[in-house]
């Protein structure tokens, strides 16, 4: 019998089924006379829509409906909602942006849907969108975030002065502002976090059929987590009850938090079935998502850093722009705020900390979380800033942060922005870091590098971040009539392994071969709640959820195995090393498995039985506070501005590895985005028109193989002390530490060259014009 | 509005079966496997020939399906991820080393990842590291950052991939 404990390479469950082409992901899925939906979008970053002419596309051969904002009004629709309520500094609530699924009398950016159009098949669907006449008259837009606040910019929504959706604040401004006038030094920097495309390799798409005799829609998507989704369908959109959708998230070729969200098509191929009495599909193409999935980041940031003559830090306070987009989606005013601000202090002392934060309306697509969500703006502004007062004090940047680390000694910590860390060892990741990347040796590789004529440099960030999302979480674990053990989870899986690690999980606990356990996630029907994956919570809250249900599990089996063995409840005791009840001090005992079984067919026969089956919700108390080390070293070519990373060091304490396999690709895959939002990912709308330049891979750069370096990743496991299995979560890890480290190398590349502070993504021209700029000036 | 040309019928042999369809003359040989042979393991990532999610071998040389018509590989020799595999129920030592070294997270990009490394081995049985990731330098993947695909490939040809 196989038997796996945890803290172990283990090959992934999911593997095999992905590797021979088994994956079924949602545009897999053919639903049987299923009709096909395109999208028309607007053309326009903004303009009013004076009317829409549909009856050419409706004789076009194949056409089954067009559906406008007409019809979702008929049809008694609501809205695809924002759903975090903000209240600004002076106590008034944030700006709504309200939005059906299709623009009704204005549109906002580009890409904005306008009509849906639904046919026999896609071509004819895409064929008949160009039949739609729309008339706009089109108005002046800004894309632009720091155009956009300024006085006299083009409004993107007449009630909503200078494009300011919010404006909150948190910290102590009184106390940070007395620390600063008794400051012997100030460091101030703005820096710009790029807006990037998520461009998860699958494109979104969604199916859906509808059951008119019970009322039911069933519809299946790659969400992050089918209850969100299923919640806001019903709640916002249609006003039915909950239990009259059925969502299935089948395999989700990545998310990265850009697929947790309820979508305008996911609501139209819903009410199109319903309309139709047929399924409907729809699939984006790549310039499509480009043009309606949220987008990430998107922030100008002033940062100041109040020092005393120690170089101690005093306080630290922040004006953060935030680019929303064209409308406020659905967790997004919570990214740059309450997400964002609590890591603002990361590994480090300060006395006060006070941010304030803007949320910034744009005719551009919305912005929203992507792979950290707030937590790597913050990072990257800190980590920034301490280089840049390192360097205008004349004092060595590691020893800068040494200075003031939190001490291991002084955990638990609450933070000047009151996040309470439970655990923590900074100075010996950051050493750990050090030695592995021989920091101490550097200056021989940069005389090479300068040999061969080529600027190279050296940066450090230490990053810490913090775990979110839902409250509680649940699981169920069901032992079935095939003799599989099903694992019942309330999160998604968009590529992390999650199936892995929780058979890991339940097999350590209850002894059961990995191989007999099936995980099951997904569909709403099946699973009555959960939380959904995002702010790397699934391991440390869907873990709790394991752990408690496998307590009861055990708890029943007892009593099971009493009856079984005609001995005392508290007589019997359960040895998870190979999952067996007996009774104390004897040879009588049972497996779990047959136990299982045979409570399962007496219970059948009708005779009293003692089903092994249970579920229990967890609540998730703490957050986790995952940290790290990374440096990075990169190379640059003077001539083309071109930037090499040349070798890439990451100490992570993500707590407890259960599976460092998976723990490693999960650091590879946030770094490789890291450096791709460093270094690559340029999102360019043209000032004048509002179009998205780059809205295809020919055109926006993301990260290939010979553009990343060997990522060496080492893991320092300082358990969490907040939940039973010591995890802290690895998802987002890697894309938070990045961008700082690759930044601050950079900057360390050019410092002879005059360069100060350079904004991401470091493009061949921005670094050529930074070396040459410099120079000149 | 013009209706669409009429449907012709396209013969292509899929891993080795010859398999027909009535389609469009408009139909990508990737709307073509997945739609109408139902092999939706080649995948579609960009549908503009730039992330390689839907490469196949074409005669045994690596093609994009998304910038091919079916009808222009008429009577020709298709092999997609679903025929890489040496039999049923089992995995090529390429798609072995791939789940060794946990070189696939969310899968989506495998397909096409599977197919330029088979090509890159049937090309180069020991591939250097450089070498790897030129070869998959036209494939993107959003989730793994290539290294732990760059050690698969290593693994499959016999080298040891020694990272951290
Ligand atoms: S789908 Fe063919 S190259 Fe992207
Ligand atoms: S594994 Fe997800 S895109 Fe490559």
């Amino acid at each position: 019998m196989a038997k796996f404990g945890l803290s172990q390479p283990l090959r992934r469950i999911e593997d095999p089924r992905l590797l021979k082409g088994g994956g079924r992901y949602t545009d897999d899925i053919a639903l049987p006379g299923a009709a096909h939906g395109h999208v028309l979008r607007s053309p326009h970053a903004a303009a009013r829509i004076r009317s829409v002419d549909t009856a050419a596309a409706l004789r076009v051969p194949g056409v089954l409906a067009v559906i406008t904002a007409k019809e979702w009004r008929e049809e008694g629709l609501g809205e695809i909602p924002c759903i975090i309520p903000l209240k600004n500094r002076d106590g008034s609530e944030r700006a709504s942006t309200p939005r059906g699924a299709l623009a009704e009398d204005r549109v906002r950016h580009v890409g904005d849907p306008v009509a849906f159009i639904v046919a026999e098949t896609p071509k004819a669907a895409k064929d008949a969108a160009e039949a739609v006449v729309v008339d706009y008259e089109v108005l002046p837009s800004v894309t632009d975030l720091d155009a956009a606040h300024r006085p006299g910019a083009p409004p993107v929504w007449d009630h909503v002065p200078n494009n300011i959706a919010f404006d909150w604040e948190a910290g102590d401004r009184a106390k940070a502002d007395a620390l600063f006038a008794q400051a012997a030094h100030v460091t101030r920097l703005t820096v710009v976090n790029n807006r990037v495309v998520v461009a998860s390799m699958e494109v979104r798409a969604a199916a859906a059929e509808y059951d008119a005799g019970e009322g039911k829609f069933t519809l299946y998507a790659g969400t992050q987590g089918s209850w969100l989704v299923k919640n806001l369908l019903a709640e916002s959109v249609f006003r039915l009850p909950p239990e009259k959708f059925r969502v299935v998230t089948p395999d989700v070729g990545g998310g990265f938090g850009m697929k947790l969200y309820l979508y305008a098509e996911y609501a139209l191929v819903c009410m199109a079935a319903r309309r139709l009495g047929r399924p409907v599909k729809w699939t984006s193409e790549r310039t499509e998502a480009f043009l309606s999935d949220t987008h990430g980041r998107d922030n100008i940031t002033l940062g100041e850093l109040a020092l005393d003559k120690d170089g101690k830090f005093l306080a630290l306070r922040t004006r953060n722009y935030a680019n929303m987009g064209a409308y406020l989606s659905t967790f997004a005013p919570f990214i740059p705020t309450g997400a964002g601000t609590k890591v603002l202090a990361s590994v480090y002392d300060f006395q006060a900390i006070h941010a304030h934060v803007l949320g910034v309306l744009t005719n551009t697509v919305p912005v929203d979380a992507y792979r950290g969500a707030g937590r790597p703006e913050s990072n990257y502004l800190v980590e920034r800033l301490i280089d840049t007062a390192a360097r205008e004090l004349g004092m060595d940047r590691i020893e800068l942060r040494r200075r003031n680390m939190v001490p291991r000694s002084a955990m638990p910590y609450v933070t000047a922005i009151g996040q309470r860390y439970d655990s923590g060892d900074f100075a010996a990741v950051l050493d750990a870091a050090l030695r592995k990347a021989d920091w101490a040796g550097f200056p021989a590789r940069r005389a090479e590098s300068a040999r061969r004529g080529r600027r190279r440099g050296i940066g450090l960030a230490y990053y810490l971040e913090a775990t979110g999302g839902s409250p509680t979480e649940r699981a169920e674990i069901r032992f079935a009539p095939d003799g599989m053990v099903e694992v019942l989870v309330g999160t998604q899986s968009t590529g992390q392994g999650h199936e892995t690690a929780y058979a890991m999980l339940t097999s350590h606990e209850l002894g059961i071969p990995i191989d007999r356990i099936r995980v099951v996630q997904g569909d709403s029907d099946v699973i009555p709640t959960g939380g959904g994956t995002g702010g790397a919570r699934s391991l440390y809250s869907e873990g709790q959820a394991i752990l408690a249900t496998t307590a009861t599990v055990i708890e029943k089996g007892k009593q099971a195995a009493s009856e079984h063995l005609e001995a005392a409840v508290a007589d019997i005791e359960f040895t998870p090393q190979g999952g067996r009840f007996s009774v104390v001090g004897t040879d009588r005992g049972v497996g779990i498995l047959d136990l299982a079984r045979i409570q399962r067919e007496r219970a059948a026969k009708g005779e009293p039985a003692t089903l092994l089956d249970a579920a229990e919700v967890a609540e998730i108390r703490a957050h986790t506070f995952p940290n790290g080390c990374h440096i990075a070293e990169v190379e640059v070519d003077p001539d083309t501005g071109l930037v090499g990373i040349a070798r890439y060091i990451v100490v992570d304490d993500v707590g407890h590895a259960i599976n460092p396999l998976i723990v490693r690709g999960q650091v590879h895959g946030g770094v490789a985005q890291g450096i791709g939002q460093a270094v690559h990912e340029r999102t360019a709308y043209d000032p004048e028109s509002g179009q998205l330049l780059s809205a295809s891979f020919m055109d926006y750069a993301l990260p290939r193989a010979e553009d990343l370096p060997d990522i060496e990743v080492e893991l320092i496991e300082v358990p969490c002390e907040t939940n039973p299995l010591g995890v802290k979560g690895a998802g987002e890890a890697g894309a938070v530490g990045s961008p700082p480290a690759v930044m601050n190398a950079l900057v360390d590349a050019l410092s002879d060259d005059g360069v100060r502070h350079l904004d991401m993504p470091a493009t061949p021209e921005a670094v050529w014009k930074a070396i040459h700029g410099a120079k000149a000036a | 509005m013009l209706a669409p040309p009429s449907p012709v019928t396209v013969e292509i042999i899929v891993n080795g079966t010859p398999r027909r369809a009535c389609v469009e003359p408009r139909t990508t040989l990737v709307d073509f496997l997945r739609e109408h042979l139902g092999l939706t393991g080649t995948h579609i990532g960009c549908e503009h020939g730039i992330c390689g999610a839907c490469s196949v071998l074409l005669e045994g040389e690596p093609v994009r399906a998304c910038c091919l018509f079916a009808l222009q590989v008429e009577g020709l020799s298709v092999t997609t991820v679903e025929g890489l595999a040496p039999a049923r129920g089992e995995l090529s030592r390429l798609q072995n080393a791939f789940c060794e070294a946990h070189a696939l997270q969310c899968g989506y990009c495998t397909p096409g990842m599977l197919i330029a490394c088979h090509d890159l081995l049937a090309r180069n049985p020991r591939p250097s590291e450089e070498e790897i990731r030129e070869a998959i330098g036209g494939n993107l993947c959003r989730c793994t950052g290539y290294q732990q695909i760059v050690d698969a490939v290593k693994l499959a040809s016999g080298q040891e991939a020694a990272h951290g």
